[in-house]
């Protein structure tokens, strides 16, 4: 294809520039960064690409991962199907609506790290009200800072009260913008419930739903603030996410070299993942 | 299929109507038979697409019932009506094939796979879309996603009605009319009762045998198209029906004749009431530009291709004229001649006249 107007790439530097200075600029020094070894005063050794393979070798990073993979998983599995469940029983009509969107906002408006203070009072056992109500009052043996599977339980069900109301949300505008008329010609047609979701509500709020896993795919397996403040990765490493676990190394042991490796390697799963779910739901479209 | 009788119906969208105002549809009282082509007309909010939910059952009449055969089905649901709807917009499952969408009221009623496939064979064929079936449904042009709502309606044997709402918004001029003819020659073929609801006077005169004209919730007018244009019972259907429509002039009325600005007009037959504003009712197509009667000026020519409207003014009344030959310049002093048997005179509206004795 001839372009006919080359002026036009004027237009393009601003956003280029900005690109190269929020992004480009700094991913190049994690990439400088990655093959060398420093012990700080700006002294830096070449090692190639040894962090890299060692980091690619061991355990401790393919334990975070996992953990990482399942955490995400878990908050997908849950998030999305609820999200579209609570969505669909939303009223679609009337005074309630903006009662609704409000009561759902409100979990996303809360900063991430006052979210995960707030959980962590919460689940005490001694003080917390959850806690409480679990270990005394139930008898339930439930203290996140000795068990892993409270701890796990207590992150999932915290992300899920946090962020369950974006999946509803993004639903929700999907549901609306289907026309009466769709269900009045389902109801004509003698459709079930389930056919009218499968058929009509589903397709219509396919677009979106890309969206919102996306969005949640993204944000969960870079989660760091919420699990931070409320676990610090603990008990053990048992919560050590992939993002605790970055920092632990680039901030705690000050390991600059192993950290941007990880770090890069870190940025090129989430792309490739992205990249991936978003070629398999949009490619119906493109037929 | 199945004769559809209205009762008494009346609808309100206000919980606790009060005055006859607060009713979107006011009494209404009709029947169609079997298998006949109906359409309702009438302008944007006059309440065709409420009577057209209480039929099909979205809407419960706030009184009145509604019959199928005789038998009450005021309080069922759609589903259990038996009917089919077409909407304004076509109504498509994006992401099955067109032979899907086809089978789906079908499938959804336990139809016998075999028996499916026939019938859906046949619709496709009638609507000539057999080389689409295999294709996805949200692909296709708005004039085809509308042939298959339509088909989805049709495909199932046992309708008692399909009903078209405003079928042919969407679609393309040139589409319209191909699409219209179309659906005229499925009611030949199928023989199913169908209710088309238009503001659109061409798509409803040519698909119906009956058109039902509304009003402000009322009924108007019931009659054939011809009958429509040629004897309006009220000045709404004269004005409604035909371009331009009906001349409505102002009229008095003396010694048992009338006048139009001092001048006698000669009426179809006698005046049989004379409560409300007398007015005279002729159609531009019946007043003719001559060298004798009503003395007038004309205001402005335009011209519609075949014809000329000639607008003339008789006194302070504009008078329309649709005329072939010689069309006169515009400020010439013209006189109009009405055709007597097509000149009627109403009375508050609804027509006052007895129809000629020919």
């Amino acid at each position: 294809m001839k372009t006919q107007y080359q002026k036009a790439w004027f237009f393009v530097l601003p956003v280029l520039l900005l690109v190269a200075f929020n992004a480009l600029i700094p991913m190049m020094t994690v990439v400088n960064y990655s093959v060398q070894e420093t012990f700080g005063n700006n002294v830096f050794f070449w090692e190639g690409l040894r962090w890299f393979e060692e980091l690619l070798n061991s355990d401790r990073f393919h334990a975070a991962l996992g953990r990482q993979f399942l955490f995400t998983g878990l908050i997908l599995l849950i998030e999305v199907p609820l999200g579209i469940i609570i969505a669909l029983s939303m009223p679609r009509k009337g005074p309630w609506v903006p009662v609704c969107l409000v009561l759902m906002a409100l979990p996303m408006l809360i900063p991430w790290n006052v979210v995960g203070a707030m959980w962590n009072i919460f689940t005490l056992p001694d003080i917390g009200l959850l806690g409480y109500l679990m270990n005394t009052t139930l008898g339930i043996d439930y203290d996140m800072t000795q068990s892993p599977f409270a701890a796990w339980a207590t992150i999932i069900t915290m992300d899920v009260w946090h962020w369950t109301s974006l999946v509803v949300l993004l639903s929700y505008a999907g549901l609306v913008s289907i026309p009466d008329a769709y269900y009045q010609a389902a109801k004509i047609d003698g459709a079930s419930p389930f056919k009218v979701f499968r058929y009509i509500q589903l397709p219509k709020m396919k677009q979106v739903l890309t969206i919102a896993i996306l969005l949640r795919f993204m944000d969960s397996f870079n989660i760091y603030t919420e699990v931070f403040v409320l676990t610090g990765g603990g008990p053990g490493n048992s919560t050590t996410l992939l993002s605790i676990d970055l920092v632990k190394i680039a901030l705690g042991q000050f390991d600059l070299g192993p950290a941007a490796a990880m770090s890069l390697i870190y940025f090129a799963i989430t792309l490739l993942v992205s990249w991936l779910f978003y070629t398999l739901m949009t490619k119906d479209d493109a037929k | 299929m199945a004769k559809i009788t209205l009762s008494k119906l009346r609808h309100s969208y206000i919980p606790n109507p009060t005055s006859p105002d607060d009713y979107a549809l006011k009494e209404i009282d009709l029947d169609w038979s079997d298998g006949g082509a109906y359409a309702l007309l009438g302008p944007s909010g006059c309440g065709k697409s409420t009577l057209l939910n209480i039929i099909s059952g979205l809407l419960v009449p706030s009184e009145g019932q509604v019959l199928f055969d005789d038998k009450d089905v005021t309080a069922l649901p759609p589903d259990k009506r038996n009917i089919a709807q077409v909407f304004q917009f076509p109504v498509i499952y994006d992401t099955m094939t067109v032979f899907d969408n086809l089978a789906f009221p079908l499938r959804n009623r336990g139809v016998d796979e075999a028996q499916v496939a026939a019938r859906v064979t046949e619709i496709a064929t009638m609507l000539e879309v057999t080389d689409l079936l295999g294709a996805k449904a949200a692909g296709l042009s708005p004039d085809n996603k509308q042939k298959i709502s339509m088909g989805r309606g049709l495909v199932r044997d046992d309708v008692n009605v399909v009903m078209f709402d405003e079928p042919l918004t969407v679609i393309d001029p040139h589409l319209k009319w191909k699409l219209r003819s179309k659906l005229k020659e499925l009611h030949q073929k199928v023989r199913a009762t169908m209710i088309y609801v238009t503001h659109d006077q061409t798509e409803a005169l040519t698909f119906a045998d009956q058109v039902v004209v509304m009003q402000d919730g009322e009924v108007v007018q019931i009659g054939t198209p011809v009958e429509l244009f040629e004897r309006p019972a009220h000045t709404f259907v004269g004005h409604f029906i035909g371009s331009p429509g009906m001349n409505v002039l102002d009229a008095d009325i003396r010694d048992g004749g009338a006048f139009l600005g001092g001048h006698h007009v000669a009426l179809e037959g006698a005046i049989t009431a004379q409560d409300g504003t007398p007015q005279i009712g002729i159609r531009p197509e019946f007043v003719r530009i001559s060298d004798a009667g009503l003395p007038a000026t004309v205001r402005k020519v335009s011209d519609i291709g075949r014809h000329s409207v000639v607008e003339a003014m008789v006194g302070d009344t504009a008078v329309k004229a649709i005329t072939d030959g010689v069309v006169p310049e515009q400020g010439a002093a013209v006189h109009l001649q009405f055709q007597q048997n097509q000149t009627r005179l109403y009375c508050g509206g609804w027509l006052a006249t007895t129809g000629a004795a020919s």
